[in-house]
């Protein structure tokens, strides 16, 4: 892969920076190519976070974050409003339990007052609590803000990417940076090649909004100074039986490196908790742990003391590349057309869509001409959602196209028809799969669909079924029996440049290239009895 | 008449509707139908009726419902086959999506589309589900290679594919155990199998036909206390745990594997249920039901899994087929024999099924251990029923017949049901 042709701007990273600056650049007449290292676009940071939109209150008037951090809370009810993406607009109840507290929580309140955040209302101890009913009765006060939100961060990532790509940005994924052409001494301002496994990419400016690595890939450029750090957040799903213990997101008054462990109902109306804050030294470390899970319910139970670990059904960990300086840092760098999106930790989610355009005023500012596109579309069809539809809605789909009346995942009611307009969008593994259309994502965890799922994506994506992996690189699923899996990635577990040509793992080349028996819309037995002296 | 898997026009109501067509949808139909009832449907996800029989292909199946041991697809076979014989509509790829309390069943399928059924009475027998990494709060990382037994189970079986090439399998339960000898077979290297208790989860047969005969050690009161690999699983941490059932970390070990089946219990699939708001048994997990069968909601009978897990197929086959032959009698008016007795479970018994029995007729009553006994047991039924047992576990149901004789008397009694060592039991 790769391309000799020179781009206008290569955009490094396909997280929620990457992905909002493609569609703000889609709008123009560019060449714009966005190059994300993993299987999918939205698989690092922004896979695992608490998926808030801010309301605009946290961050200091006085840091970038701070200062994008509203226009951003502004661009993602936009950009929900043309998208369509999961979108609560559920507010915020911004606690204080100890009365030493209050004044934190006022000057967080004046704070956000003079960004410009509107309807924020101080609250009594009975004011909260008639709101939120299953606070802890002894708090001491609480701030309301109505403009806080949530979403599902990867669907929302995802959909803006296929946005963009809709209005003629290209996304080619599994293209990890490993090298940076270094400056030509004669021709500093002369295109930047970027190397990937599959190839050179050439761009006239290059963004990094790689994340994690964004250190890295800036010293790759010859840009020193930047470091760096994860610091990691585990969070906690809980069963729906406790859905509606709070209506709103339930913040405690805040610490110096985090805004504390939160009570969040998510877009999909489960609640979740988290998120820890620790440094960790591994950037690949996303384990959570038995002390995570106890701080994060002794945090959360001062905020609402009824919260249960036991009814936790699924945890993850994040981490947020943090900079030294502990601001976002963004601009022009000392190499011509090198210009760093780092360091986007929280409020990094909220504040993407304002840093977009950020950038695009930077690109501009650097030379790069704008010319508005005449056929630039803003909106786009989101996907059908058929459980959410009314009985006469989802009959007129299933008449339509019976693959609407075909179930893949039987807990959260997934179709056939939708599984095979997320693959069409561009889904690529059993995550990316579930990720938009929330197939697995349940009660059982994928044990009954996991199966169909590998197969529509096997049959979508014409390879075998042992090449499907669970979130790209060495992650393969099932092998065939003469199969040696795992032997073509290395130590640490990534693909080595060296392996399959289209850096699959070895499981996949030693398929029969066709999709296993009873593929299409093949569904796994219903589990209607163990039986036997021997069930299973 | 039968459509297996194919359009069909579904009638306007049904006597007898039956949601899921494992052992238990297939006996159901059948005890129906010998009942006098005539329209009755029998819905099925999948498409060929038989539920996990089908991916369950090793033998022990069939002894006590066709007298001889059979797989698990030529158990679903001969089911099937008897349903067939007897005429019922069958609608396969098809999933009741919602039961309204008035027996409007809303469902989708391929053939129908999206479509409801009215019917007097529904047998639900969905089946169950296996607990999952998430229901037992493994820390760790989230590599692939972590799944459950039943799954990994589908993919061979089934589906002619392996999970991984080394695993470790936690829990005992008896899918755990029949994948054990199951991967061994296809060349897996099976490490090995742990259990949180001081005993195993599965049937005695299992452990010795499927671990110790092929040399897979089990190791009790162990439990996997981390989860390691970025991509795919590289290795598991082990560690004994104490009385209290808490990791001994200082007695922990690596083991190096790349599949993790996770054998650690079933849990009756309940969606409907909760729908139709029926009353749950905190136990079992499942609803409620009488010596019919039949629910908390009258015209709503359940059986299989989908009430309470049992160890073998043919208790699943004998209990549905009471429930589908109350359903049919019901649908045609006849009526329900009064339910006079309850029964609790009492000293180290984890639930009893049915809850409530009738003074009039002869029925099996089903339970559970708490924890085994190892030697000489008295089970009763309040004072009414005694039996002497060599021993009991939990890995095993315990069933014992009342009837009329027996009960004779008992009308408004709750009776406890105990299961005591024999050199315990008070006078």
């Amino acid at each position: 892969m790769g391309d000799p042709h020179v781009h206008d701007v290569l955009i490094l990273g396909g997280g929620a920076v990457g992905a909002t600056l493609a569609r703000a650049l889609s709008r123009f007449t560019l060449d714009v190519v966005l190059l994300e290292a993993e299987a999918e676009v939205a698989f690092g940071v922004s896979k695992a976070n608490s998926g808030i939109i801010h309301s605009g209150l946290h961050a200091p008037g006085d840091t970038l974050k701070g200062q994008l951090e509203y226009p951003g809370n502004r661009g993602w009810y936009r950009l929900h409003e043309e998208l369509g993406f999961g979108f609560a607009p559920v507010g915020e109840v911004l606690v204080a339990v100890e009365q030493d507290e209050l004044a934190t929580i006022e000057s967080i309140r004046q704070q956000g007052v003079d960004k410009g955040v509107p309807g924020t209302e101080p609250w009594s101890p009975q004011q909260a609590l008639a709101a939120e009913p299953n606070l802890n009765p002894e708090l001491a006060g609480a701030v309301w803000v109505p403009t806080a939100a949530v979403i599902n961060p990867y669907e929302a990532v995802m959909l803006v990417a296929d946005a963009a790509q809709r209005n003629g940005v290209r996304i080619e994924v599994e293209q990890p940076v490993v090298a940076i052409d270094p400056i030509d001494a004669d021709q500093p301002d002369a295109p930047l090649t970027v190397h990937t496994p599959a190839g050179a990419w050439h761009g006239r400016y290059v963004v990094n909004a790689t994340g994690l690595f964004a250190d890295e890939v800036a010293a790759m450029a010859g840009v020193a100074g930047l470091t760096i750090r994860p610091r990691k957040g585990e969070e906690y799903l809980l069963d729906r039986r406790v859905e509606g213990l709070v209506h709103s997101i339930v913040f405690p008054a805040p610490r110096p490196t985090s805004k504390g462990t939160l009570v969040i109902p998510t877009v999909d109306g489960t609640i979740m908790v988290g998120p820890t804050a620790h440094e960790i030294d591994d950037k690949w470390d996303t384990s959570t742990s038995d002390e995570g899970a106890a701080e994060v319910f002794a945090n959360a139970r001062r905020l609402v003391p009824v919260l249960n670990e036991r009814d936790v059904i699924a945890e993850f960990a994040g981490l947020r590349p943090v900079a030294q300086t502990e601001d976002f840092v963004v601009g022009p760098t000392e190499r011509p057309g090198f210009i760093n999106a780092a360091g986007i930790q929280s409020p990094g989610l909220t504040a993407a869509p304002a840093l977009a355009d950020h950038l695009v005023d930077i690109l501009a500012h650097q030379g790069l001409a704008l010319a508005e596109r005449s056929d630039w579309d803003p909106t786009a069809p989101a996907p059908v959602r058929f459980a959410a539809r009314s009985t006469e809605e989802q009959r007129q789909l299933a008449a339509d196209d019976p693959r609407y009346a075909r179930l893949v995942c039987r807990c959260e009611l997934i179709t056939e028809a939708e599984v095979r307009d997320a693959i069409g969008r561009g889904a690529r593994t059993l995550d990316g799969l579930k990720f938009r259309t929330r197939a697995g994502m349940g009660r059982c965890q994928g044990a009954f669909c996991t199966w169909s799922c590998l197969s529509l994506l096997a049959e979508g994506l014409d390879v075998p079924i042992t090449a499907v992996t669970k979130r790209g690189g060495g992650s393969w699923i099932v092998c065939d029996r003469d199969d040696r899996p795992g032997q073509d990635t290395t130590d640490d577990g990534r693909p080595s440049p060296d392996t399959t040509e289209d850096g699959r793992p070895s499981p996949g080349t030693a398929g029969d290239g066709q999709p296993a028996p009873g593929t299409t819309g093949d569904h796994q037995p219903e589990p209607d009895a163990t039986g036997s002296d021997a069930p299973w | 008449m039968v459509t297996t898997g194919h359009a069909r026009q579904l009638a306007d109501r049904y006597d007898v509707t039956i949601v899921g067509g494992g052992p238990a949808g297939l006996a159901a139909a059948v005890g129906a139908r010998d009942q006098g009832a005539e329209r009755i449907l029998l819905i099925d996800r999948d498409p060929t009726p038989g539920g996990i029989l089908l991916q369950c292909i090793h033998s022990g199946f069939g002894l006590h419902t066709f007298g001889e041991d059979v797989t698990g697809p030529e158990y679903a076979h001969r089911a099937l086959q008897q349903v067939l014989d007897h005429d019922v509509d069958v609608l396969t790829d098809a999933y009741v999506t919602d039961a309204a309390p008035d027996l409007r069943l809303k469902l989708m399928s391929p053939s129908t589309g999206v479509t409801t059924v009215d019917t007097s009475t529904v047998v639900l027998s969905p089946g169950a589900r296996e607990r999952t990494r998430g229901a037992i709060r493994l820390p760790g990382e989230r590599p692939a290679g972590v799944m459950t037994a039943g799954l990994a189970q589908a993919m061979v079986n089934l589906h002619g594919r392996l999970p991984g090439r080394r695993a470790l399998i936690l829990g005992s339960g008896d899918i755990g155990l029949i994948m054990a000898r199951r991967l061994t077979l296809e060349g897996v290297e099976v490490a090995g199998v742990c259990e949180l208790l001081p005993y195993p989860s599965g049937i005695g047969r299992n452990v010795v036909q499927c671990l110790e005969d092929f040399d897979i050690p089990l190791h009790l009161s162990t439990t996997v206390v981390d989860i390691h690999g970025r991509d795919r699983l590289e290795g598991v941490t082990i560690a004994p745990v104490d009385d209290d059932r808490r990791p001994v970390m200082s007695r922990s070990t690596y083991v190096p594997c790349d599949t993790l089946l996770l054998s650690v219990g079933l849990i009756p699939d309940a969606e409907l249920a909760r729908q139709l708001e029926l009353r749950l048994d905190p136990v079992t997990g499942g609803p409620v039901v009488s010596s019919t069968m039949e629910t908390s909601r009258p015209g709503v009978f359940a059986a299989g899994n989908g009430v309470h897990v049992n160890d073998l197929a043919d208790w699943v086959s004998r209990e549905a087929q009471v429930a589908g032959s109350s359903a049919g009698d019901l649908a045609l008016g006849r009526h329900r024999p009064l339910e006079d007795v309850h029964v609790t479970p009492g000293h180290n018994v984890s639930y009893v099924v049915p809850q409530t029995l009738s003074t009039s007729r002869t029925q099996t009553v089903s339970f559970r251990v708490k924890a085994p006994i190892h030697g000489d047991t008295i089970l009763r039924i309040g004072d009414i029923h005694r039996r002497k047992v060599r021993a009991v576990v939990p890995a095993e149901m315990v069933t014992l017949k009342v009837g009329p004789k027996l009960l004779d008397g008992c009308a408004g009694d709750t009776l406890r049901v105990d299961a005591i060592p024999a050199d315990q039991e008070e006078a």
